[in-house]
């Protein structure tokens, strides 16, 4: 892996200018190529992380700036019965959404790896639900739920006329709930299927062949084969979805703006509405801030499951 | 979790092996695959069609399903799309957003260039763990970040300005494509870059004369990525923006088009289309880059 590198000094021929020389000095000129990168993290990415962590232990409104004030603002919290059903709505949403996700997307990723025609044009189609703005399409959800209107509760009664009545979808908590976790899984296949279909490129046809000479059944060949090669590359996937699904805010934003009765909102939500909308910056903060154990907790979950692959495989470090 | 190097229980299957080949029978593979093949696209379509339809249809029919089957026009109209255009800010909002996304996506192309090219090729004391550290940023989800952020932008003065988006979306975009463009670098061949140090090329001259042609489709990928992810951010521009002509498409559709309790569908739905289509032409134009760049940055 680390071959020496070829760089010594004396090897590049003098050019002149004090400036060129410079920029072939090589301390210098990693500074130079580092700084834009570094300094835009660290400035919008880095600075915030630690100022909103701060400002979770003050009481910041909008046009004032709080005093520190402890761990008051999480107290708060722990008391308040709305911040305890974004928890427990975070939590279901996460976890039903993304074992539908992957579940589904996995299935997907199997029937992509087959060969049939246009398959290209397919690859292509499946993942416009990820390319388009969610907001937009979840309007289109929101146009699809709607109480009068939804196309689905007009199948289900006129078409199909398995239901006398049409379907509340938005307007009780419990269907409202499974209305944004089935728009979320279907904004969320395509990525995984995607994804999890280069990792059903990456395994060797000879192993199948093994397998089958030694006459393993469909299923064996699944559970002894795909499943365990494709162990790596599901972590990875999966660290990424329970993230950006744990603190997801379009979707309900945009459908639900957390209702009925405050039943859908999810802490990123109930941060925007505490912080920004209403103004009390330093308890949105503390809702935010409140979302980093549970991240850190997936990723690490994740991460240690994809390590123990690895070392499994006896892959060389990439 | 699952002890795969055990015995796959190869004792019990032996009666298994003759019918592997009926497998391909033609009547299973239809039921095994493209029927469910096809449920799956007539789902993740669905909504598109409804929005594309949705669109075009006059309010009589939008709301009348007794008389006018739903899933079809009979009369199509340009009202709604008209209304949009002539009616709304709808076109300062589309060159609203695609100042945004162009200016975001040349900035962090530039940074991230710079920054990958620097932790690949000019190897360093420490380069893997500013390249573990970029990584680690992709990780922080914006809706943590929000808050703080804008109070930081309130204090640049950048509030209500579209700079503000140009300058933050960078922090996923960055990440992102510097990964994207380490794996690139990667597969450059380094002995190109050593030829050319031998013939007395600077570090730079190197940089814009060899590694940067030959990473062309990295660039690309890393670009139209960007582009995408910027016209589709949400929450910042919804947080930042507060005047209705520097919002983009997403939050003006729904701050400003959503209006009062009866729901102009057809107008929502055309101005979803339209902010969808620069998307997904742009997609269309570049599926293959799209797709190795999603399965590339995930290999990583």
């Amino acid at each position: 892996m680390s071959v020496t590198t070829l760089s010594s000094p004396a090897l590049t021929v003098r050019q002149p200018g004090w400036i060129a020389r410079l920029f072939d000095y090589k301390p210098f000129l990693i500074v130079m190529c580092l700084a834009p990168a570094i300094g835009l993290l660290a400035v919008f990415l880095t600075y915030p992380l630690g100022l909103g962590i701060w400002l979770a232990f003050t009481d910041t409104t909008i046009g004032r700036r709080g005093i520190y004030i402890g761990l008051e603002n999480f107290q708060y919290l722990l008391k308040d019965p709305l911040w305890w059903n974004a928890v427990f709505y975070s939590i279901f949403y996460t976890g039903i959404a993304t074992f539908g996700k992957f579940a589904l997307g996995f299935w997907l990723a199997l029937l992509l790896n087959n060969h049939f025609p246009f398959k290209s044009l397919l690859r292509a189609i499946v993942l416009l639900p990820w390319i388009v703005p969610t907001v937009l399409s979840a309007l289109a959800f929101w146009w699809i739920y709607d109480p009068q209107f939804s196309i689905i509760s007009y199948l289900l009664v006129d078409v199909l006329h398995w239901r006398s009545s049409n379907i509340d979808f938005l307007g009780t908590p419990w269907p409202a709930r499974f209305s944004l976790i089935a728009a979320n899984i279907w904004r969320g296949i395509p990525f995984v299927a995607i994804s999890l279909l280069a990792g059903l490129q990456t395994i060797s046809p000879s192993l199948y062949e093994a397998a089958m000479l030694d006459g393993a059944s469909a299923w064996q060949r699944f559970r002894y084969i795909t499943f365990p090669m494709m162990m790596p590359i599901l972590a990875i996937v999966m660290t990424f979805s329970i993230i950006f699904t744990f603190t997801d805010f379009q979707l309900v934003y945009a459908i639900t703006r957390g209702g009925p009765v405050n039943s859908t909102h999810l802490l990123a939500t109930l941060a925007f509405q505490r912080g920004i909308a209403g103004g009390e910056l330093g308890e949105g903060a503390a809702i935010a801030v409140s979302m980093i154990p549970f991240l850190v907790f997936a990723t690490l979950f994740s991460y240690f499951g994809l390590a123990r692959r690895k070392w499994q495989q006896g892959e060389a470090n990439d | 979790m699952t002890d795969v190097a055990a015995s796959p229980g190869n004792s019990n299957v032996a009666s298994a092996t003759p019918d592997t080949m009926a497998w391909d029978s033609r009547a299973r593979r239809v039921m095994m695959i493209y029927l469910p093949l096809s449920c799956f696209v007539l789902i993740l379509l669905f909504p598109f069609y409804w929005m594309a339809i949705t669109s075009f249809k006059p309010n009589a029919e939008l709301l009348n399903y007794k008389e006018h089957n739903p899933f079809w026009i009979t009369s199509p109209t340009l009202a709604h799309i008209k209304h949009l255009l002539f009616n709304t800010a709808y076109p300062t909002w589309l060159k609203t957003t695609m100042f945004v996304a162009i200016g975001s996506t040349t900035l962090s192309l530039f940074a991230s260039t710079l920054a990958a090219y620097a932790i690949e090729r000019l190897r360093f004391r420490g380069s893997p763990y500013v390249g573990l550290g970029i990584y680690l940023a992709y990780l922080v989800p914006p809706s943590i970040l929000f808050i703080p952020l804008a109070t930081v932008i309130v204090q640049f003065g950048l509030f209500d300005s579209p700079m503000a988006l140009i300058l933050v979306y960078p922090t996923f975009l960055v990440p992102f494509c510097t990964w994207l463009l380490i794996g690139y670098f990667k597969s450059i061949p380094y002995e190109l870059e050593e030829c050319a140090l031998v013939d007395g090329a600077t570090r730079l001259q190197i940089l814009r004369r060899i590694t940067l042609p030959l990473a062309v489709p990295g660039l690309i990928s890393a670009g139209i990525f960007s582009f995408t992810l910027s016209w589709n951010e949400f929450i910042y521009a919804l947080a930042f923006i507060q005047s209705g002509a520097n919002k983009t498409v997403p939050v003006a559709i729904l701050t400003e088009l959503v209006t009062g309790d009866v729901y102009q569908w057809g107008a929502l739905m055309a101005g979803s289309l339209l902010g969808s289509l620069p998307v997904a032409l742009f997609y269309s134009l570049f599926v293959d880059y799209y797709v190795s760049s999603l399965t590339g940055a995930v290999k990583e």
